[in-house]
């Protein structure tokens, strides 16, 4: 087990509206730590020497509640393709580096303190129209529509999205087309959401709009830093999507003969 | 303490729809005029406060992570249970109410678990309608899966990720409520107290995380679906936020605990690997579908896996219980491991593993169908350990993992305390002394989606409630005590970080009250958790503020409660002088090391009710009556 000497430099800022600066601390990990067990080890020392520890979220900790939320040398959720911070392990780093730790940037997702950042505005996201209209209540039996195994499997894929906003914070634009279009396709490609394809999409692009998110220029960072490694395909397929509903919405009847 | 569980009487198989056809309604009109406060957005939360809100109530909605999406019940992987029978395997609610039942070693109630096993066919349905991609057979079917306990395939899943797409789907239903105004959700906010008037509860204190604000939230009914208490033991799979705040201050109002010495220990986590180590991580148990467990056949054998001949190693699970083999209940299979580690055959660091081998498999199937069937399960094992299972055989070792017991509720899901409804892991109701695989989904949505929404609707249209706002006293005081309790923390300024408590005091329970537990173990843990909780008090570091984000000023709180919930954890597996799932008394045992239950003494539920800081708590009982299914010896050779 080899032990590394870091030097860390982490944002701090006390509050939504105080001034933020980084600050650096010297760090030692194992290999076998995870990136978020290392600053539990920081955290820990911060305090036995009278100091605030830094604030980050984080909650299950094995890559799936979407809440650790770190820009790690300048790379969402940091160097290693495909993991989320919680998931990095210090073996993808070496001693004597210095890491520099952010919190998510984006206009939509003001810092709150230190490297905790408000990402309420994904879920207002899906109020808008990431749903399917089914109320509690007697639906039929599971097996009564069949659906084509790849098309369960393509939108599992889409579905795998965590919502940790990562797609936003890796774009130049601050656009969150990868996390609504992951949404929009995973539903567009289950019978069950048929009857509400139209609306959902253009609801969800507006809200994504009045969230002030930026537009896709296809810088493609998004899926890059994307921990599920959500495919960028999922914003071309809701373009078409987009089109299609509002070719649909002019006056409720299809114009475009042959349109998916 | 007045325990009335309300089972209806009559035939098994008849007994939800009668009750249900006799509960009282609240017509449409009128549930607009009630408010009911529900507290977590776990599938249990989520799927109730969305259900209720569609029904036409208002709902408030709380959560302490920044999204409901967040809750804990994201990470559960394996799947969940349905008495579908599309298999054609012979399943029905007889079976599966059998098998969880037994699963539950005896210990549960045989009416809620009928209804459990009833309703769980709709669960799929409603999911389904939802969009949630479950896995499919190429003819377009439901794909499903074995778990332990069974032996037919009942589970349905998707992917490696079946809590997270469930619990979107819920999510998604509560988030249309939200858009459309019918719930008002509160994230990052956490429940610290209860209130109750005129003996009923009528809402709940809660701390906004972000602005340190104290808030009071008055309604008609408050539900908790606030999740398991596992992280008593500082190292389990529940996520780091997971606590029993919610549910223990429930209990310091009134509200009685059952059988909080009931937990399940599971076989299949990745062990620990140093005492940094924050939590643990689960293998999910679908991997004993095709995964072999082995140790070693000799003591201290350290040789590499592959280079151990199989005339070597040790397949014990297939061949101590060869009708289910690697399928053996969890509290059966963790008990097995701890067994061959004790005795010197654990393999890794400190010979505190078994080895999970999926060579058999890769060879019968391909490396292509075992990457289908468990590849973000597998990716997840060599990021964490850097080892490669497809090619070594994962370590497994047990960890905490799931609370069977909790707030005592009756039938209608409602606990003693008038008003106060538990729903999911929270309560204790349905898994007895040991849960089965893929059954807590379908209880936290059976209760959210299917039970609660009726029997709710009964509480409110049979009692007259006073109209109660935030001004009345009782919410005064309870926020009050709330702020006192919050800055009682930041007084202390001693010299111990909260983390190293909580440690401390997690190692403390895992020594003596985790897989194996004996008298003597038990009084020396009751002697030292009043000791460091005297530590806690008077040597705690807490820095910063109470009004502004302070995330060492949360866990203070989680860990005060659990200080005090681990005595009373230990008291019951004191007084239950038995063994049965997963509490198992080392006195209490067959000559071949199998739980030894006393049915005769412990066909009980234990709930347990406060009666104030200086006083012990009393025990209380609720008889178990077995009326369809013979008390017997679980046997799963
Ligand atoms: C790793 C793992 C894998 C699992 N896999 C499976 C599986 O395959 N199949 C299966 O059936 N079960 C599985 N389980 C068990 C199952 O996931 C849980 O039992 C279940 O999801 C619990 O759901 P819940 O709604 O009761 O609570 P949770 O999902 O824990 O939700 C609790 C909610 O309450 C809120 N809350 C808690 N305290 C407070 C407070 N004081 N104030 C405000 N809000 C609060 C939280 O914010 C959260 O929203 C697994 C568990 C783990 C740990
Ligand atoms: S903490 Fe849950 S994804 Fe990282």
């Amino acid at each position: 087990m080899s032990d590394m000497k870091l030097t860390l430099k982490v944002w701090r800022q006390a509050g939504p509206s105080a001034p933020g600066a980084f600050k650096s601390y010297p760090a030692s990990a194992n290999e076998h730590m995870s990136f978020l067990e290392m600053l539990d080890v920081v955290n820990e020392d911060l305090q036995e020497q009278g100091e605030e520890p830094i604030a980050f979220d984080h909650d299950c900790r094995e890559g799936i509640c979407g809440s650790c939320s770190l820009v790690i040398n300048g790379s969402p959720h940091g160097p290693k393709g495909g993991v989320t911070t919680c998931q990095l392990h210090m073996r993808s780093f070496k001693n004597g580096d210095e890491i520099v730790i952010e919190p998510w940037r984006a206009k939509s997702f003001p810092v709150l303190r230190d490297l905790v950042v408000d990402r309420s505005p994904l879920d207002r996201i899906i109020a808008a129209g990431g749903f399917i209209s089914v109320p509690t209540g007697a639906p039929p039996d599971g097996n009564a529509i069949p659906v084509a195994k790849e098309d369960s499997d393509r939108a599992m894929d889409a579905a795998a999205c965590i919502g940790c906003g990562a797609c936003v914070a890796a774009c130049p634009n601050a656009s969150a087309m990868l996390f609504t279009s992951a949404k929009v396709v995973h539903l567009s490609l289950m019978p069950q959401g048929q009857p509400e394809r139209n609306r959902r999409v253009l609801a969800m692009v507006n809200a994504m709009d009045e969230e002030g998110f930026g537009g896709c220029t296809n810088y493609g960072e998004c899926q890059a830093a994307c921990p599920k490694e959500i495919s960028v395909e999922n914003i071309a397929l809701m373009n078409r999507e987009f089109l299609r509903a509002t070719l649909h919405d002019r006056d409720g009847a299809p114009r475009v003969a042959g349109t998916m | 303490m007045h325990l009335d569980a309300k089972l209806p009487a009559g035939p098994l198989d008849a007994k939800w729809a009668r009750h249900r056809a006799a509960l009282r309604l609240v017509s449409p009109a009128n549930k607009r005029k009630y408010h009911v406060i529900v507290v977590g957005s776990g599938l249990a939360g989520a799927s109730a406060a969305a259900s209720l809100a569609e029904l036409g109530y208002q709902v408030s909605c709380f959560c302490f992570q920044d999204s409901p999406r967040r809750a804990h019940s994201i990470a559960a992987q394996g799947g969940i249970n349905a008495a579908k029978n599309y298999q054609n395997d012979g399943d029905s609610a007889e079976r599966l109410f059998t098998d969880t039942i037994k699963g539950g070693d005896f210990r549960s109630r045989e009416a809620n678990v009928y209804r459990l096993s009833e309703v769980s066919v709709n669960i799929i349905d409603q999911c389904v309608a939802q969009g949630v991609p479950f896995a499919r057979e190429y003819g377009g079917m439901l794909a499903n899966r074995s778990f332990g306990g069974a032996q037919v395939s009942r589970t349905f899943y998707a992917r490696g990720q079946t809590g997270q797409q469930l619990l979107i789907g819920a999510y998604q239903a509560l988030e249309r409520q939200i858009g459309l105004g019918a719930v008002k959700m509160y994230e990052r906010h956490e429940m610290l107290d209860l209130v109750v008037v005129d003996g009923k509860a009528r809402g709940i204190v809660v701390r906004d995380l972000i602005t340190g604000e104290m808030s009071s939230h008055a309604g008609d009914a408050v539900v908790l679906g606030t999740g398991g208490y596992g992280n008593v033991f500082y190292l389990s799979t529940n996520a780091k936020g997971s606590n029993v705040t919610a549910a223990f201050r429930a209990y310091k109002r009134g509200a009685g605990f059952a059988n909080p010495c009931f937990t399940q220990i599971h076989p299949t986590c990745i062990p620990v690997s140093g005492d940094y180590q924050s939590k643990l991580t689960l293998m999910s148990e679908s991997l004993r579908n095709d995964g072999r467990v082995w140790v070693p056949l000799k003591q201290g054998d350290t040789r590499a896996p592959g280079d151990i001949p199989e005339a070597e190693r040790d397949y014990y699970l297939e061949r101590k219980y060869p009708s289910y083999g690697n399928l053996a209940p969890r509290d059966i299979s963790s008990r097995a491991a701890k067994e061959a580690c004790d005795d010197g055959r654990g393999v890794g660091p400190g010979g505190r593993g078994v080895y999970l081998d999926f060579a058999a498999a890769i060879a019968r199937l391909g490396e292509d169908t075992i990457r289908e069937r468990y590849g973000n399960l597998f990716d997840m094992y060599a990021q964490i350990t850097g080892e490669n299972p497809y090619k070594v055989p994962m370590r497994i070792y047990p960890a905490v993992h799931y609370t069977m017991g909790g707030l005592w509720v009756d039938y209608n899901l409602m606990s003693n305390l008038p008003g106060l409804h538990v729903i999911g892991e929270a309560n204790f109701s349905d898994h007895g002394a040991n849960r089965l695989g893929a059954s807590a989904l379908m209880q936290g949505l059976a209760d959210g989606y299917f039970v609660l929404p009726y029997t709710i609707g009964d509480y409110l249209a049979s009692n007259k409630l006073a109209p109660v706002d935030t001004s009345h006293d009782a919410f005064r005081v309870a926020e009050a005590e709330a702020k006192a309790a919050t800055d009682r923390f930041l007084a202390i300024n001693g010299t111990r970080t909260v983390d190293s408590f909580h440690r401390e005091l997690g190692q403390l329970m895992w020594e003596k009250c985790g897989m194996a537990r004996d008298r003597a173990g038990l009084e020396e843990a009751l002697r030292r958790i009043p000791e460091l909780r005297a530590e806690f008090w008077s040597n705690l570091k807490v820095l910063g503020t109470s009004d502004s984000l302070n995330q060492s000023l949360e866990k203070a709180g989680r860990v005060a409660d659990y200080m005090e919930f681990a005595e009373l954890m230990c008291r019951d597996a004191l007084e239950r002088e038995e063994s049965c799932g997963g509490h198992f008394r080392t006195e209490y045992q067959t000559a071949d090391g199998e739980a030894l239950r006393d049915d005769a003494h412990f066909a009980h539920v234990a709930v347990w009710g406060y009666e104030g800081p200086d006083a012990p708590p009393t025990r209380h009982r609720e008889e178990l009556e077995f009326e369809f299914i013979k008390l017997a010896t679980r046997s799963y050779k």
